[in-house]
């Protein structure tokens, strides 16, 4: 039988989501459904004096409406960070309390404070209209620099700071200073993000008097997640009165990690007013209180030797956390920025320093890449301008101070198991004729305009995250993964996994893992996933770690079918187990060449004695049945690596940027699905060049969210994009038995320093701060003829 | 309240609605065609694409009424007898589509592409798709996939 892994096999999901069966949360109707709308604060900062209900109430079709204080007094909990962050002096983080509706103030434009429940969506919005909300404005924080200067937003939270931790040896740093040659130092700016999944978050919440159980339907990246949390801090429900559902979900990016204000609001109204709610998130809605990305203003350090030797490295960054730190804000801008903020270099002295700021902005969460982009754009910024004012060649000035064997121990956190960055630059130059840049460049000359060159070699821990590594760090939980094997009778299986897929296409890539292991056809194998009341507690997918983590759970399950597999053949065929072995879904004895089907073995675990001579062919201590669960806690983090090259042309009469070629060469480790992987890169690689030349958040000084719809914020589009020219070099991890490492937040990872290092390097080595709009080059175009004309 | 009477994926339909139902809510909400999706409030994300009288239109810009006695086709009706369209078919081929929450649209934007221009080049597939936005796909395996189709119609 051909193997299924590392074939272009076609996606299973697509015939639904192209005839349009796709069953999204927005396409759920439940009986006697009612709808919500929730009321959200017009200001960034401000007391709540006053809500007055009265009018709203009178209003049309009107079921209920709810406010801050009808939830304090049930005693619903508020919103959560996941992970406790120390501060380099010892002290705790410090998190304010985030109710689902707010009381007593509000923090951020869109922030809710009461929902209006209606018959009709139509009267629901407009008696949301007549909820009178007298609030007393207060100045807002919404600069991430200047944060720490502004008034105390939340009440004993002193300069608006979360935490100051320190990663790293500040001495041997200073020490390393002491001996450089030269100082390479930068300042970044690395720009706030909107997400932006293409389907707007929404839920639909339904309760069941008789059984007391309330189901949410939601878009969630982590429907069993969700529902701890719900459960655990937000006291909606004990967990087994609490399924969360997570249907096709319509794009996540991390931005559906989290469990909204929403989703807790209308799981516990739905069981007050004993009837089914359902709100749907208008894409302006989405923009102000979907979580964002980014926002960290970075200075940053790199002590060199005269011959391109790395000696030392700082790292002083602020981070903006927005209103409130929310699942996975406070571990982004640290332990997932953090230990890769040294890049793919050997660099024996390093600290990261991340001060975290509370602002009245949205909340700043996990979005692709999540730290990774943000570390990675710091470093590969640092190592470009190193190379200009060291006048060595980028590749050379890379290539010299990658690390020279593996496992790679990294000063700060990380040992990398696996990788070959030699060779991933080395096929990357290849690819992206690197030699021929420079007649390139002068063909653009010739033409009037202005072309540049960037490379970026990056390296991303995914997989996340190892109980034991994540322990050690000091940081709260470790994320394991399950899955559950299941044959029916007839030798059907079916797959529960604990990932949850967003368009990663885990239904193809999982099943295709499965096949291969069972040896049973890719299309008598289902994977589900989605809802707690099918398949065991899993962790979801974020941090590329469906396969890396998921998918080695189902690995280890379908082991465990095959190990019983052995013993129940051998004992319908009189043999001894260690006889037995298993190929292409055939168990055959070794010695008398007798085998039996895995079918065969599957319907006789079920139904024993009815089709064979035999009495039972279940040996002594197993039970009936072919089903096993496998909890899987990796060992390690996964660690993919690559180098991207980019070239663009400026306009310089106009500013206009164009990107003329991408080059990625990507080590993932083993690919199970070329066509999915290459999909992957793509769409990282569209989010990560929206970073550098298109896309920004912005709020003006009063906290209105400048760029709050399509209109204003700019999203890439089909025509902002040459065709990517895709690579790969490939190692195979060496900490899990499927050799995988992860390929979902690449393309984000390494595209916004690729690109940026071009446009900087077609400005002669000028600063721009992403996005490179036209405006921004255009006037730095000014200042490089102003300059040129001089030096002439 | 107004009467609204279709021709929706080649069959009649008749409904009341509010005047101000724009199309999209009427076949997500009373035609139960829940494949068109709103993926905006703007008219910019074109998730919401269907052919109108054979024309792509983005349905969260018209009013119900306003279509009123039209031929609609949304994505449910671009079969034929259980067939997929070529264009569907290379989007599977090609991996055209991920979460599949802008496909309906992308689809039948695309189809319109065809319909009007038989051998698009690159640059004119990728203009023409200006309207639709795809957070998942990076656009590069849409226009293979439109191109591939391309042959097939």
């Amino acid at each position: 039988m051909a193997s299924l892994v590392g074939s272009r096999v076609e996606r299973k999901e697509d015939k639904r989501f192209l005839t349009g069966k796709g069953r999204y949360t927005a396409d759920i109707n439940l009986a006697n459904q009612t709808y919500a709308i929730f009321v959200r604060s017009p200001h960034a900062r401000a007391y709540i004096k006053k809500l007055n209900i009265d009018k709203a109430l009178k209003s049309s079709g009107v079921v209920s409406i709810l406010t801050g204080k009808e939830i304090a007094d049930d005693k619903i909990g508020g919103l959560i960070a996941g992970w406790a962050i120390r501060s380099e002096d010892g002290t705790e983080m410090k998190c304010p309390g985030n109710p689902p509706l707010a009381k007593d103030n509000v923090n951020f434009v869109g922030d809710p404070v009461a929902v209006v429940i209606a018959e009709s969506l139509a009267e629901a919005k407009e008696a949301a209209e007549k909820v009178e909300v007298d609030y007393k404005v207060l100045k807002a924080v919404t600069s991430t620099a200047d944060a720490m200067n502004g008034d105390t937003i939340h009440e004993g939270i002193d300069k608006n700071l979360c935490f100051d931790w320190l990663l790293g040896d500040r001495q041997k740093v200073k020490e390393a200073f002491d001996k450089a040659d030269k100082v390479i130092s930068i300042d970044i700016i690395n720009n706030r993000l909107i997400p932006n999944a293409m389907e707007p978050r929404a839920c639909v919440a339904d309760y069941n008097a008789a059984s007391e159980e309330i189901t949410l339907y939601t878009t969630s990246q982590n429907p069993h997640l969700s529902r701890l949390i719900m459960s655990a801090f937000g006291n909606v429900a004990p967990e087994h009165k609490l399924r969360v559902v997570a249907p096709d979900v319509g794009g996540g990016f991390g931005s559906k990690i989290n469990v909204y204000n929403e989703d807790i609001v209308c799981s516990w109204a739905a069981k007050k007013i004993n009837r089914a709610i359902k709100w749907v998130a208008e894409r302006s809605e989405s923009f102000l209180t979907d979580i964002h990305g980014r926002d960290h203003v970075t200075h940053a350090e790199l002590a060199v030797t005269k011959d391109g030797k790395f000696l030392g490295f700082k790292n002083e960054t602020i981070a903006n956390l927005g209103a409130y730190a929310r699942v996975f804000g406070t571990v982004t801008p640290t332990y997932l920025f953090g230990p890769c903020a040294t890049g793919v270099y050997e660099i024996p002295a390093a600290y990261t320093n991340v001060k975290a700021v509370y602002t009245n902005t949205a909340p700043v969460d996990a979005y692709r890449g999540a730290g990774r982009p943000e570390a990675t754009y710091t470093i590969e910024r640092l190592v470009e301008k190193a190379s200009m004012e060291l006048g060595i060649d980028k590749t050379e000035l890379r290539i010299k101070n990658f690390p020279t064997a593996f496992p790679f121990k990294q000063t700060l956190v990380h040992t990398v198991d696996s990788g070959d960055y030699v060779a991933g630059m080395e096929k990357a130059k290849q690819m992206a004729d690197y030699k021929g840049f420079e007649a390139r460049r002068k063909e653009s000359e010739a033409k009037g305009k202005l072309r540049g060159i960037g490379v970026t070699s990056y390296f991303e821990a995914c997989g996340i995250a190892p109980s034991a590594a994540v322990m050690s760090l000091g940081c709260g939980v470790g994320l394991w993964e399950s899955a559950e094997v299941r044959f029916n009778p007839t030798g059907q299986v079916t797959v529960y996994t604990g990932s949850h897929s967003h368009g990663q296409s885990h239904q193809t890539t999982f099943a295709q893992i499965a096949a291969d292991e069972l040896g049973v056809p890719i299309e008598n194998i289902d994977i589900v996933h989605g809802d707690t009341d099918k398949g065991t507690f899993g962790m979801g997918t974020y941090g590329s770690r469906s396969l890396a983590v998921g998918g080695i759970a189902i690995v280890n399950a379908c082991k465990k079918i095959v190990e019983k597999g052995k013993r129940v053949t051998a004992k319908m065929l009189e043999a001894n187990p260690e006889d037995v072995e298993f190929k292409d879904g055939e168990f055959i004895v070794s010695k008398s060449n007798k085998k039996k089907t895995i079918g065969e073995v599957a319907f006789a675990c079920y139904l024993p004695g009815v089709r064979d001579e035999m009495k039972s062919p279940l040996p002594e201590g197993d039970e009936p049945g072919l089903k096993e669960t496998s909890f899987y806690d990796p060992s390690n983090f996964s660690f993919p690596a690559g180098t991207h090259i980019a070239e663009v042309e400026i306009d310089p009469e106009t500013g206009h940027v164009k990107l003329e070629k991408y080059t990625a060469c990507d080590d993932f480790g083993r690919i199970i699905n070329p066509m999915v992987v290459e999909g992957q890169v793509h769409g990282g690689l569209a989010q990560g060049i929206g970073q550098a030349l298109y896309e920004n958040a912005e709020y003006d000084e009063t906290g209105q969210l400048m760029t709050g719809s399509y209109m204003d914020y700019t999203m890439p589009r089909a025509d902002n994009f040459p065709e990517f020219n895709i690579g790969y070099t490939c190692t195979h991890a060496t900490t899990n038995p499927l050799g995988v490492k992860g390929c979902g937040e690449a393309g984000a990872i390494a595209a916004p320093p690729t690109v940026m290092n071009a446009v900087i390097d077609a400005l002669g080595g000028q600063e721009v701060t992403m996005p490179a709009t036209a405006e921004k080059v255009w006037k730095a175009c000014k200042n490089l003829k102003k300059s040129n004309a001089k030096a002439a | 309240m107004g009467k609204i009477s279709l021709e929706v994926n080649g069959r009649k339909v008749e409904k009341e609605a509010p005047d101000n139902t724009l199309l999209s809510t009427f076949l997500r909400e009373h035609l139960q065609l829940t494949g068109t999706h709103i993926g905006c409030d703007t008219s910019q994300c074109g998730a919401c694409v269907v052919h109108v009288d054979g024309n792509s239109l983005k349905s969260c810009t018209a009013l119900a009424a306003d279509v009123n006695g039209s031929k609609v086709t949304t994505i449910e009706g671009l079969e034929t007898n259980g067939k997929m369209h070529p264009m569907q078919e290379a989007f599977k081929k090609l991996h055209g589509l991920q979460c599949g929450f802008c496909t309906p649209g992308m689809v039948m934007s695309a189809v319109d592409l065809l319909q009007k221009n038989k051998k698009p080049s690159d640059t004119e597939i990728r203009d023409w798709l200006e309207g639709n936005i795809c957070r998942c796909t990076g656009y590069q395996n849409i226009v293979a996939a439109v191109k591939e189709a391309a042959t097939k119609m």
